[in-house]
């Protein structure tokens, strides 16, 4: 069933997209701007990678991808909260840093390949014809995402703690000015989306393509910051953003396959050229700044 | 206890606060009793916002005690102020803009869950006459609708300690008024107020017990309203300040500024526009431009720069030709000079050298800037100018502009339009934060331009300013402006009511 | 714990000039302690990456050709970084100005051209890099896009553009299935002034001497530091930011196009997939590091290229891996601004206070 195969591959590509996708959402809640997403996802992707082999065991493996991106964005908040470094210098700092990093722990996995990992099987259910694997047939990964978008959503919309993370970020100094802690909320906001970017590598790595290879992130971190923007930092529509991102993705790999006559390097070029007509679509359609946390990117130097 | 003077709620006992250089507070002492409304009064820059943040644990004291019920306390941050029972309504607000007035009260309420939050907020509302709708979102509020939710949201917290900074200057005399009576109220329930101002007639009618600070230190705590208004005033500024020399309005009327029917949409999410405005500047008279501050004071003064350009040349016109198309250097080209309200990051950049300040609206001159080459020779002898004749005072030769202070750069700024006799000058809040000394230097400068016949157009929040140097005085109204009357014409109570959108002009009802 | 910033009152000019220098330092220190997790001694490590290339006539002309792209990268990029504007795509235009003027060279390839065949390559290098920079310059301006993720996504596709191109219409016909261009002939070749070192690191030392006075000595500069330091405070001089944010971005594509013309011909000789290892990356570090001054960024450049040097050597002598190269250039430019921040803060590490009821 090509339909079905293609549906499948649509919610493999979007996964990665989307968890990098929420965990930058909530640190530019908190006012924090990491263009770093690239770089923790690529330490993400090796070490996951890495540990899987180490350990033979892909739990470990995620869990080294998880630690990875987290060191990652803790050395990014270092820099911005600790020394109120520049942001967006910074974030590039880490996507450089990041890049040459993994290649140098990749190094010696480049060539191996991992098994597949389980996915999820219903008799019955997953038998359904097309949406029976869609639906009941998944790795755990894409359950995890779709639940975390919500777990996201419900955070920031109803909670409490929510509620200090969009008072951070919309306005730093009426927070500090209120007793909030805007550094530590803004410290734990980065910390999570280093953990959701390493955790985007790592289903890279360990279930996209099963193996290591340098490069291999070819600027989905980059996308995913672009989907923050096209979500006006909503996660719901970062779930939607995603997912339009990876069927752009997959029909691109099928059309290069069918042979349409289009050199394959145009096809290739698909998602990066969509990112930027999405990125202007928008800007017609809506205020630019609409949704964007007021903070977005400044540093916060308390007064005392 | 059972004497006339009841214990103190809060003392605060020889408090410093040392910023490099400068001592913001020197060994302040204060108490204030429960139910009393005491009076922190002192002029821009004198430590008040300092000690009332030290009293809120924004910042800490450098040395010095704070005793809370008899008790030494150390307030380390806001959240521990508040525990002890401290409430604070800031000057400059610390709402967020993007939150609903539910959720902005409820971000500083950790026991309260949001929908406590919004039963509370009607109840409170209804007790001291504070409605507010919790769902409406800030941005959509007025000035006064916001300083309701701040107080509100301190009294959520049952405080024992209120504590307001200047917070009648961003209300009309109506709403101030009202303040008035929610204040009287809450010290007859027995809680205490410090309420911070340099305005003296309001401070002689809230409060028996003022301490007025002099330049970070206690000069006097006494009876405001045993005291004449002039020797307050002496205490606050240490030495006479003296008046402004009034000048004669010119015979002959010239027009210099014609604006005529002129709208903006509005800017961003959260704009004011501006709706159908007319004006004209006269040659010789100071035009004051009355308003509570976000009625489009800052749109009014873009649009008249050139900062903003209005859909038709003929909407703006100086010495009858039409600008309204054309931007900011081409206007100052004709003779028209501008000084924005915000001094660093609008007027000048802070971490800029005063010359390469200078240069900022001078470039169009040939003497500074020849085939693209900037002459730095030139700049220099145009920034010793304006410095010295303006008596700015600087740390050291060309500071970077940051490092003056509110005062100093905004005599700067001024100075640096003024040095150029322009026929047109156009200035937003120029004494705004200033202390006495320059603000009178400030005003004297733009009589001075008046008189020497050259148009004046004042955007001021400051009714006594406009009373005091104004010829004539419009009153801005959600981006709409009334007419211009004489001066004399016009009385503080129908000023505060065009303020609030119920003028004479206009009738409707009463504004939320 | 946390680090508490204070403010300082008057910034010496003297830790200005020493924080990308401390901030070297620590760069170094901390590659040399990856490089001891990697099982390598750091000695060695720095043996070879730094004091092999110095003391080696050879490398030193090498350093100077590898610096010439990387100075005029980031000399270009200064301009745009002054204006607070984030062209972090100058890798695309590079790659873009040498196809363009490259093009030109395999019009031309075989055939008897005039003296004028070198300029028109550089030239039309230059319009390339500045025409592809304008693509996320007009849409920030016109649309409000943000020009950081554009300019980004630019890179990719002209990649891909190179990559088609030498794999596709302009492939060698006799370059044995190599994904290569025919080498260009000595007429659109650029010739070298001493060994190895090619006219482009005389385009390099002008770049930097030119911009020098542009930004120390023009209307134009000051509007650059204005707009980048207040940009409200330029809207109220009447510095058009409209105006501004493309001319930047012309002056800086156009430099890193030229950068890619200068690279094909003075030193690869042809087009292939892979003409850069990331100079339009690291020229950013470069600009930073030499603090966006001109003869800053002509030290930094210099000190960037010896790492690509030691990398080259030290994967041979060491085997360790050319992406250590990156991960120090990444860790150098997170040092260099936080010495930043050091620079302009007293830092403190204060034990956290705990509330006392």
């Amino acid at each position: 069933m090509i339909v079905e195969a293609i549906l499948l591959t649509i919610v493999t590509a979007a996964t990665p997209l989307l968890l990098a996708a929420l965990g930058e959402l909530v640190a530019e809640r908190s006012g924090t701007l990491n263009l770093g997403v690239e770089g923790m996802m690529a330490m993400g992707a090796v070490c996951a990678f890495a540990g899987a082999v180490a350990f033979d065991s892909t739990v470990l493996g995620i869990a080294c991808g998880l630690a990875a991106g987290t060191a990652m964005a803790a050395l990014f908040a270092l820099a911005v909260l600790g020394f109120a470094a520049n942001q967006v210098a910074s974030g590039l700092a880490l996507t450089i840093t990041g890049l040459g990093l993994s290649g140098l722990i990749g190094a010696p996995f480049v060539g191996q390949r991992r098994e597949a990992i389980g996915h999820l099987a219903l008799p019955g259910l997953t038998d359904i014809p097309i949406i029976g694997r869609l639906l009941f047939g998944q790795d755990a990964f894409v359950y995890a995402s779709i639940a975390l978008t919500a777990l996201v959503a419900v955070f920031i919309r109803r909670t409490r703690a929510g509620l200090v993370l969009r008072s951070v970020g919309e306005n730093h100094a009426s927070a500090h000015a209120l007793g909030l802690p805007v550094l530590r909320v803004r410290l734990l906001a980065v910390l999570f989306g280093g953990a959701c970017a390493g955790l985007a590598g790592a289903y890279i790595s360990l279930v996209y393509t099963r193996f290591w290879s340098p490069g291999m992130i070819a600027g989905r971190g980059w996308i995913a910051l672009a989907l923050v923007v096209f979500a006006a930092w909503r996660p719901g529509w970062a779930l939607v953003g995603a997912y339009l991102f990876g069927a752009a993705t997959v029909l691109q790999l099928h059309a290069q396959a069918a042979q349409t006559g289009l050199p394959s390097q145009a096809l290739a070029a698909v998602p990066y050229l969509v990112t930027i007509l999405v990125l202007v679509l928008l800007s017609l359609g809506r205020h630019r700044a609409a949704g964007a946390p007021g903070s977005l990117g400044q540093a916060f130097v308390p007064d005392r | 206890m059972a004497s006339g003077q009841p214990e103190p709620l809060v003392a605060l006992r020889g408090i410093s606060k040392r910023y490099g250089d400068l001592l913001a507070n020197d060994g302040v002492d204060l108490e204030v009793a429960p139910g009393e409304i005491h009076a922190l009064l002192g002029e821009n820059g004198a430590g008040k916002s300092t000690l009332v943040k030290i009293l809120y644990g924004a910042i800490q004291p450098s040395a010095g005690e704070i005793l809370w019920q008899g008790r030494a306390v150390s307030i380390t941050s806001p959240v521990e102020a508040r525990r002890l029972g401290i409430g604070m309504v800031f000057q400059h607000f610390s709402l967020f803009e993007a939150l609903t007035v539910g959720e902005n009260v409820a971000v500083a309420l950790p026991d309260l869950s949001l929908r406590d939050v919004r039963a509370r907020l009607s109840q409170v509302g209804e007790t001291y006459g504070l409605a507010l709708d919790p769902r409406r979102p800030v941005w959509s509020l007025s000035a006064g609708e916001r300083q309701r939710i701040e107080i509100i949201r301190c009294l959520l917290q049952n405080p024992k300690l209120l504590v307001l900074d200047e917070p009648t200057s961003v209300l009309t005399p109506q709403e101030a008024d009202r303040l008035f009576d929610t204040l009287e109220r809450l010290a007859s329930e027995g809680r205490a107020i410090l309420y911070i101002s340099h305005r003296l007639e309001e401070v002689r009618r809230l409060s028996r017990r003022a301490t007025i600070l002099r330049q970070g230190r206690v000069v006097a705590t006494a009876d405001p309203r045993a005291m004449s208004a002039g020797d307050i005033a002496a205490l606050m500024v240490g030495s006479e300040v003296g008046r402004v020399e009034a000048h004669e309005p010119h015979a002959q009327r010239a027009e210099m500024l014609r604006v005529d029917h002129l709208s903006l949409p509005p800017q961003g999410l959260h704009g004011q526009p501006l709706r159908d405005l007319s004006l004209t500047a006269w040659r010789g008279e100071i035009l004051g431009i009355a308003g509570v501050a976000g009625n489009g004071q800052g749109e009014l003064f873009e649009a008249l720069s050139g900062e903003r350009l209005a859909s038709r040349p003929d909407a703006i016109r100086i010495e009858r030709e039409p600008v309204g198309h054309l931007g900011v250097e081409a206007r100052r080209a004709r003779s028209a000079a501008f000084v924005p309200e915000e001094r660093l990051g609008h007027a000048a950049v802070p971490s800029h050298a005063l010359t390469d300040n200078a240069l900022l609206t001078h470039h169009g001159e040939g003497a500074t800037v020849r085939a693209g080459l900037v002459a730095p020779g030139a700049i220099r002898t145009l920034a010793d100018a304006i410095t010295r004749q303006f008596d700015v005072r600087v740390p050291h030769r060309d500071p970077e502009a940051r490092r003056l202070s509110g005062g100093n750069l905004q005599k700067f700024v001024i100075g640096r339009e003024i040095i150029r006799q322009p026929r047109l000058l156009v200035v937003n809040q120029p004494t705004w934060g200033v202390d006495a000394g320059a603000a009178r230097l400030i005003r004297q400068a733009l009589v001075d331009l008046a008189e020497a016949g050259s148009a004046v157009v004042l955007i001021s929040q400051d009714l006594d300013e406009l009373f005091e140097i104004a010829d004539q005085i419009a009153v801005l109204h959600d981006g709409r402006l009334g007419p211009a009357r004489p001066t004399g014409e016009w009385t503080r109570e129908a000023i505060g009511l065009e303020m609030l959108g119920v003028g004479a002009g206009e009738g409707g009802q009463h504004a939320a | 714990m946390r680090l508490e910033l204070t403010p300082r009152a008057e910034i010496s000019p003297w830790a200005r000039a020493l924080a990308p220098v401390a901030a070297l330092v620590v760069a170094f220190a901390l590659a040399g302690g990856l490089i001891a997790l990697l099982g390598r001694s750091p000695l060695a490590a720095f043996q070879v990456y730094i004091l092999g290339p110095l003391g080696d006539p050879w490398a030193l002309q090498e350093l100077a050709v590898k610096a010439t792209p990387l100075i005029l990268i980031a000399i270009g990029l200064s301009y745009c970084f002054r204006a607070n504007l984030w062209n972090i795509g100058a890798e695309g235009q590079f790659v873009i100005g040498a196809v363009l003027g490259g093009w030109l060279a395999l019009r031309t390839n075989g055939t008897e051209v005039g003296p004028w065949l070198l300029p028109a390559m550089l030239a039309l290098g230059a319009l390339g890099g500045a025409l592809y920079a304008l693509i996320p310059a007009l849409l920030r301006v016109r649309f409000g896009v943000s020009e950081i993720l554009v300019s980004l996504m630019l890179v990719y596709v002209a990649q891909l553009v190179l990559d088609y191109l030498v794999r596709g219409p302009w492939r060698d016909p006799k370059g044995f299935n190599f994904p290569q261009t025919v080498t260009f002939d000595p007429a659109a070749t650029l010739p070298a002034v001493a060994g190895r070192i090619h006219l482009g690191s005389v385009f390099a030392l002008v770049a930097v001497l030119a911009t020098a006075v542009v930004v120390g000595r023009t209307l134009f500069g000051y509007r650059l530091r204005v707009t980048g330091d207040a940009p409200k405070a330029a809207a109220f001089a009447g510095f058009e930011p409209k105006r501004t944010t493309l001319v930047a971005f012309a002056i800086s594509g156009a430099l890193a196009g030229l950068a890619g013309i200068v690279e094909v011909s003075g030193q690869i000789g042809q087009l292939q997939p892979a003409i850069s290892p990331g100079y339009g990356f690291t020229a950013i570090t470069v600009a930073f590091l030499g603090r966006l001054n001109p003869f800053g960024i002509l030290a930094a450049g210099l000190v960037l290229a010896l790492t690509f040097i030691g990398g080259e050597s030290a994967q041979i002598l060491l085997k360790l891996p050319l992406d250590l190269t990156q991960a120090f250039q990444g860790l150098l430019l997170l040092c260099v601004l936080v010495a930043d921040a050091l620079v302009s803060y007293r830092v403190r590490l204060v034990a956290t206070a705990r509330a006392t009821p």
